[in-house]
């Protein structure tokens, strides 16, 4: 569904064209800042004005974190877009480069201007490969243009965007294992300090940001921070994408104000499928604890609301599922994932998250026992917050969640060795 | 030895990134090997090593690594279903079973023609199409039903192929 940040091609057949791209304004806020020379300081200004926060889900704010670039640093130094979307229930980055390419383009060459950076990359999630054949024709048609290359649009400013293809690894999405990646390494996340923006790429100082917020930048140097942020909430300014799928008549990407209430997020995605009953919602990508629906009724979609409910906005995934699912059964699933995508660099994970994986198919499978409950949690406890990154709290937190709202369901599997539902 | 245009992907691969960088176009080497021949065995390990001046067991650890890589022989077409929530929540575990029974295999399996191979994913970020499955990690084919299945598998069998967005349409 279109909306006025980053998704405002969809009204023509083809979204993705450099030609649709300058209807609506595109490249206009790049032309902007050269022409008027608009200092680095003034753009950050701008970015912190409008609230904006990293949309890959840990919400840091992106005006402070360009801040961090050593600006005056002589050598090399790089910027990089985490398209490696793989966090369940979580494509709207995949719409992005599908839909409106160039978006990502301006926003990338408008970030490499601020913090005086000449080569940027962009790294795409391995199984979208079409999408990411249409960025890599985006940035054909970019340079072709002089929007990209050397003395973009006349002025003595360089920039250059090249894709890398991820090949099938969750982890990749944690910036320090997406930069093993691009260095042709296996994709295991390095420890911090030192940060990125000292010690990055190559190396090199590096600022790594999610494709919304690149997307989203064009719109904030072109209209202003202070529209951005009235489009939200202070603390949530502007836009989301917010992708909705599982159990709704009408699953799919929406871009709507920050803010809006959960109600109308479902209402646009056509509401619980045929007539079901709302049972749970996981409001922000699969790492997020789980909420019941009649709290998400109550909710609104923007940083605070959610938090005030128990959880997190994260990435802006909402998985709907209604009164048929068995909340074991999901978790499983989930308990699968992270288990499967466990990097195996820390031992806490590596082995904590097979052990979650374990007892929650056992109870699935009529085996589980009483004690297996408090087991969980304990194991938990000793997994979030004692790894290098964040997977191990994103493998804890669903477990967490579903045992807080769910716990019975868990007993009467335990007890009864078949499904509530 | 690596294909004249293999080398030729690689080279293009390469402009990407500094020059002294060369390990960085691993990744995309080794697809561009499976792309090829259907799989990637030691001895392509050894020949991208060579060509990026990378030890034989760095790139056999990116090899091994990254789910998306073979290294066994598949069929001439994989297939490779997600399974994870949001797909499970809109049937992917029939759609897989769909598939094993049309084709008569298993995980992992090649069927006994050789055409098809079937593998499991983790999420693949496209949710909202859910459910879905690559078709040589290429194509996406979205919003599968039996017909859309039994379509895309006739098509295949009959040497055709999916032109890029062909079974992404809603």
């Amino acid at each position: 569904m279109s909306g006025p940040v980053i998704f405002n091609t969809l009204e023509f057949d083809q979204p993705w064209t450099l030609d649709n791209y300058l209807k609506v304004g595109g490249y206009q806020a790049l032309r902007k800042i050269l022409t008027e020379k608009i200092a680095p300081e003034a753009i950050i200004a701008e970015v912190k004005t409008s609230a904006l926060r990293g949309r890959g889900g840990a919400g840091f704010p992106t005006g402070l974190k360009w801040s961090f670039m050593p600006r005056t640093y002589k050598g090399d130094k790089y910027i990089v877009c985490n398209t490696d979307e793989g966090e369940p229930g979580t494509c709207k980055d995949w719409y992005i480069l599908r839909y409106n390419p160039h978006a990502l383009i301006e926003g990338m060459a408008i970030a490499a201007y601020t913090m005086g950076v000449k080569t940027g990359y962009n790294y795409v999630h391995g199984e979208i490969f079409e999408a990411y054949e249409r960025m890599e024709a985006a940035c054909e048609e970019a340079r072709a243009a002089g929007y990209l290359g050397k003395n973009i649009l006349g002025f003595d400013f360089e920039f250059d965007l090249h894709n890398h293809l991820g090949y099938g690894a969750y982890i990749c999405g944690e910036e320090t294992a997406l930069l093993e990646s691009i260095e042709g390494k296996k994709g295991q996340p390095r420890f911090k300090p030192p940060f990125p923006a000292s010690f990055g790429l190559y190396g090199k100082p590096t600022t790594i940001n999610n494709t919304e917020t690149f997307a989203s930048i064009p719109y904030i140097v072109r209209e202003g921070g202070q529209k951005f942020l009235e489009l939200g909430r202070p603390n949530s300014g502007g836009t989301k994408l917010f992708s909705v799928s599982g159990h709704v008549n009408n699953p799919g990407n929406f871009e709507l104000p920050m803010g809006t209430p959960f109600a109308k997020l479902l209402e646009l995605a056509g509401g619980v499928r045929h007539g079901h009953k709302l049972k749970a919602v996981i409001p922000g990508g699969s790492s997020m604890p789980v909420l019941p629906g009649e709290i998400m009724m109550e909710t609104d979609m923007d940083y605070d609301s959610i938090q005030k409910a128990g959880s997190y906005l994260g990435s802006g995934a909402v998985i709907v599922m209604d009164d048929t699912v068995c909340m074991v059964k999901a978790l499983e699933r989930l308990a699968y994932f992270y288990f499967e995508e466990s990097c195996g660099q820390c031992t806490p994970c590596r082995e904590g998250t097979g052990w979650l994986y374990r007892i929650i198919h056992r109870i699935e499978h009529g085996q589980g026992k009483p004690e297996d409950l408090d087991l969980l949690l304990s194991l938990c406890d000793n997994i979030a917050g004692r790894t290098i990154c964040a997977l191990g709290d994103a493998a804890a937190w669903p477990v967490q969640g579903m045992l807080k709202h769910y716990r019975h369901e868990f007993e009467y599997h335990i007890e009864h060795k078949r499904c509530l539902v | 030895m690596l294909s004249d245009h293999v080398i030729a992907q690689i080279e293009r691969e390469l402009k990407k990134y500094p020059a002294e960088q060369r390990q960085s176009a691993v990744m995309a080497a080794l697809r561009f090997v499976q792309d090829e021949k259907g799989w990637i065995a030691n001895d392509d390990i050894a020949a991208v090593a060579d060509y990026l001046g990378m030890a034989k067991m760095a790139v056999y650890e990116v090899a091994t690594f990254y789910h998306m890589y073979k290294l066994k022989p598949m069929g001439k077409h994989t297939l490779t279903v997600c399974t994870n929530l949001s797909c499970q929540l809109m049937g992917a575990n029939e759609t897989l079973a769909y598939l094993e029974n049309k084709l008569g295999i298993g995980l992992n399996e090649v069927t006994a023609d050789g055409q098809f191979s079937l593998r499991e994913a983790e999420c693949m970020g496209a949710c909202i199409d859910a459910p879905l499955m690559t078709v040589n990690n290429r194509r996406l084919c979205a919003r599968l039903t039996p017909e859309k299945i039994d379509r895309i598998l006739a098509k295949l069998s009959a040497g055709g192929e999916l032109a890029s967005g062909e079974e992404n349409v809603r």
